[in-house]
């Protein structure tokens, strides 16, 4: 974590929000390195609490290195070194005194592919409480699972075989029975990375549903590859390309009033 | 010729067979050799099929079908009074046949002194090399002369037949090339052949060793009844004295015992050992480390048995025998289960750590990272979500050691003993099964008595224990494959 300010080669375009928002996660001047290969050049950009903040930009643009910086992800991959700063409520969450432990526990991860693991319904949701030490007796988890299933729009569908393993759900379940996984922790924030690019468009329509419902109480950051999908659940759009930040501003000010060309180019499907 | 001679044409002619298929195919397509229905690889390996198969077929049958005619007319032409004794039919035909090795070295004049009774065939043999044990009987004679002919002229059918084959088999593919024929199917089908025959031969040997072994515990269960095998406590099998008729006692017990108690100290080293060198391995190990350390944990497979069998016996048996036994007051023989256990663990431990390391390793990544976002350490996602989605192979894993550990003789013979023991104090001196089935097969013996015919009863009953383990911890790793999928 040097404290390098060296100069961004060009400015990302910023619009600020019409209803001001506080800042949950503050990043500035992020670098990450794969080994040789830069993968982001100098990421800065604040994300507001309670709002769904999209990703979006062309495969390898860097928005999901991004993204796995947030809860130190990146850590577990061999050869990645991540630079700049990236604070979480004014905490460096790259601090060496930071238990990252408990970053995670504050920042809940939702993966591009549903991974379950392969245990009962139940005790996928148990998992992160169990480990937290969250629930004092077995009727408090019994009750944290139950909410984080009902949070996750699931509990009606599977409170006859919370016993039978998560692998047997269908794809949307599945994916919908990980955000009940991470949701059970209670994060402040969640991270989804390319949440329904496995599921078909009716599950994908209920996960979607479901991110506009938690807005209410968790700050989301979504990557998506659809732009459609980014207008529909997004209130703040980040355009990535080629490892820099291009253009951030209000969803519906990114897609019908981009301020830069290659935004612009992206959005109306000229490349990427 | 001989049959390397025979091999050598078959495999010159066949060569020279591809290169005209190939190059009557590239004739017959012209410039264009889109009218061909294969490419000319195709052709000539077609002519090389049709050139060297059939020859080789009846190479290798008639090489089967010698030995059994020259025996046939052996016995055709001895004598009444020898065919009358069947145990020494054999005896009598070998010698025969050294006779007609002996004939075969001798020159016409030599050969015309013997039949006319100038000279002892003996001393002619000798003199070329061939010291025979006795004197040769003249029904002998008639009987190697007549095998000499029968021999030469088979092997002279065999050259006839082999050369007619390749003849016929080049002439008829050559001819029949045109630029229509489906050269590329006789190819395909005779790979589909060879692959079949080469499984065949895997399983058809399994089969025959299973019956075999089958065959003789069955003639040893006309003798010892197999409840008082399965269920005796004392094995004292006697050895056979030549004409005694007496039986000693043939207990399993004491031996299946002996077996499953060294193979529980095995596995309670290895188990351990190996499931954690495999965790680091496979979720902790940088991948330089990994690459170093765990070709040299798998040297531990390398290493014959027979060397840990010493190692058992000059270091480790005499250190727990001192250190161990003697203060415990619980024995003093350096051969014990501890040591047997202590050293097969050792040598079973790449078993369970590199298939462990595995199964590990096989683990979607996507579940580690689930849980660590979740915020769970790297042990806990061990212990709590990689260990139990790899628990069936894992188990798997450690029940394919255990049938290496069952199996093994070496180690056990030279660290814990040959005395068959049932006991419960580890410091004893016992043995396996394995090890007493080279016991009852070592010395001299005749293989109708019970104290041989025993190691075949052992043989299939080990047999047994160790396909039974062997199918549990195939259909685990099988239902273990569709967990996470």
């Amino acid at each position: 974590m040097s404290a390098v300010q060296s100069v961004t080669p060009f400015e990302t375009v910023r619009t600020p929000d019409p209803a001001s928002r506080p800042t949950k996660i503050h990043t500035a001047n992020v670098k990450v390195t794969y080994g040789q290969k830069q993968a982001l050049h100098g990421v800065s950009i604040d994300i507001a609490e309670k709002a769904v903040t999209a990703f979006i930009g062309p495969s390898g643009c860097g928005k999901s290195t991004f993204l796995r910086c947030i809860n130190r992800m990146n850590d577990s991959i061999a050869g990645a070194r991540v630079e700049g700063t990236i604070k979480l409520d004014d905490q460096n969450i790259y601090d060496p005194d930071l238990d990252v432990v408990e970053l995670r526990a504050r920042v809940g991860m939702v993966f591009q592919k549903p991974n379950p693991f392969p245990k009962s319904i139940f005790d996928n949701v148990a998992y992160g409480p169990r480990i937290h030490g969250l629930a004092r007796s077995k009727a408090d988890l019994e009750e944290i699972v139950v909410t984080s299933l009902q949070k996750a729009s699931l509990f009606n569908e599977v409170k006859d075989r919370l016993a039978e393993p998560g692998t047997g759900l269908s794809g949307g379940q599945q994916q919908r029975l990980c955000i009940a996984r991470a949701i059970a922790v209670s994060p402040e924030v969640i991270l989804m990375d390319e949440p329904c690019s496995a599921l078909d468009p009716i599950a994908t329509a209920k996960v979607e549903e479901l991110i506009d419902e938690l807005r209410a109480n968790f700050t989301i950051v979504i990557v998506t590859h659809s732009m459609q999908q980014a207008a529909r659940v997004s209130q703040r759009t980040a355009f990535f390309h080629l490892g820099h930040l291009i253009e951030e501003g209000p969803t519906d000010h990114v897609f019908t009033n981009p301020l830069e060309q290659r935004t612009q180019d992206y959005i109306t499907g000229r490349f990427g | 010729m001989g049959p390397l001679w025979l091999l050598a044409l078959i495999a010159g002619l066949s060569f020279f067979g591809f290169v005209l298929g190939h190059w009557k195919s590239v004739v017959l397509s012209g410039k264009g050799r889109s009218t061909l229905a294969a490419r000319p690889g195709y052709y000539g390996a077609y002519v090389l099929i049709w050139t060297a198969l059939p020859a080789l077929l009846i190479l290798v049958a008639l090489s089967i079908a010698k030995p059994l005619l020259v025996e046939h007319t052996v016995r055709a032409n001895l004598p009444e009074q020898v065919l009358a004794n069947p145990t020494q039919l054999s005896l009598e035909v070998s010698g025969v046949e050294q006779v007609a090795a002996g004939l075969k070295l001798a020159s016409a004049e030599e050969l015309e002194n013997i039949r006319i009774g100038v000279v002892t065939a003996r001393s002619v043999f000798a003199r070329h090399g061939l010291p025979l044990g006795e004197d040769v009987k003249p029904y002998q004679l008639i009987a190697a002369s007549a095998l000499n002919l029968v021999a030469d002229g088979l092997d002279t059918a065999v050259d006839i037949a082999v050369v007619a084959a390749l003849a016929f088999g080049l002439i008829f593919a050559f001819v029949r090339i045109k630029p229509r024929l489906r050269a590329r199917n006789l190819v395909e089908n005779t790979i589909l052949a060879l692959l079949i025959g080469a499984s065949s031969v895997a399983i058809l040997t399994t089969i025959g060793i299973v019956l075999s072994l089958l065959f003789q515990a069955l003639q040893f269960f006309s003798m010892v009844s197999p409840i008082s095998f399965y269920f005796g406590t004392v094995w004292d099998p006697r050895f056979a004295a030549a004409g005694s008729s007496e039986s000693g006692q043939f207990g399993f017990l004491p031996l299946f015992w002996g077996t499953i108690y060294i193979s529980f100290f095995a596995m309670l080293v290895a188990v351990p050992i190996g499931l954690f060198s495999a965790v680091y391995m496979a979720e902790y190990a940088t991948s330089r480390v990994r690459s170093v350390a765990k070709p040299l944990i798998e040297i531990l497979a390398g290493i014959p048995t027979i060397v840990y069998g010493f190692f058992a016996l000059t270091t480790v048996g005499p250190l727990v025998r001192d250190f161990v036994a003697v203060p415990l007051g619980l024995g003093n023989s350096g051969n014990n289960v501890i040591t047997a256990g202590l050293v097969m663990g050792i040598m079973i431990i790449p078993y369970v750590s590199s298939l462990s390391d595995d199964i590990f390793t096989a683990v979607p990544r996507s579940l580690r990272d689930g849980s660590l976002a979740l915020g769970a350490t790297r042990s806990e996602t061990m212990r709590q979500v990689i260990l139990p989605a790899a628990l069936p192979g894992v188990v798997g894993a450690v029940l394919l050691a255990m049938s290496r550990a069952i199996g093994e003789t070496m180690i056990v013979v030279l660290a814990a003993g040959v005395a068959a023991n049932a006991s419960l104090n580890p410091f004893a001196e016992m043995t396996t099964i394995t090890v007493k089935i080279v016991n009852q097969l070592t010395g001299d013996l005749e293989f109708t008595s019970p104290q041989t015919l025993v190691a075949f009863a052992l043989g299939i009953t080990l047999f047994v224990i160790t396909l039974g383990l062997n199918v549990l911890a195939l259909t685990i790793v099988r239902k273990y494959r569709e967990q996470y999928e």
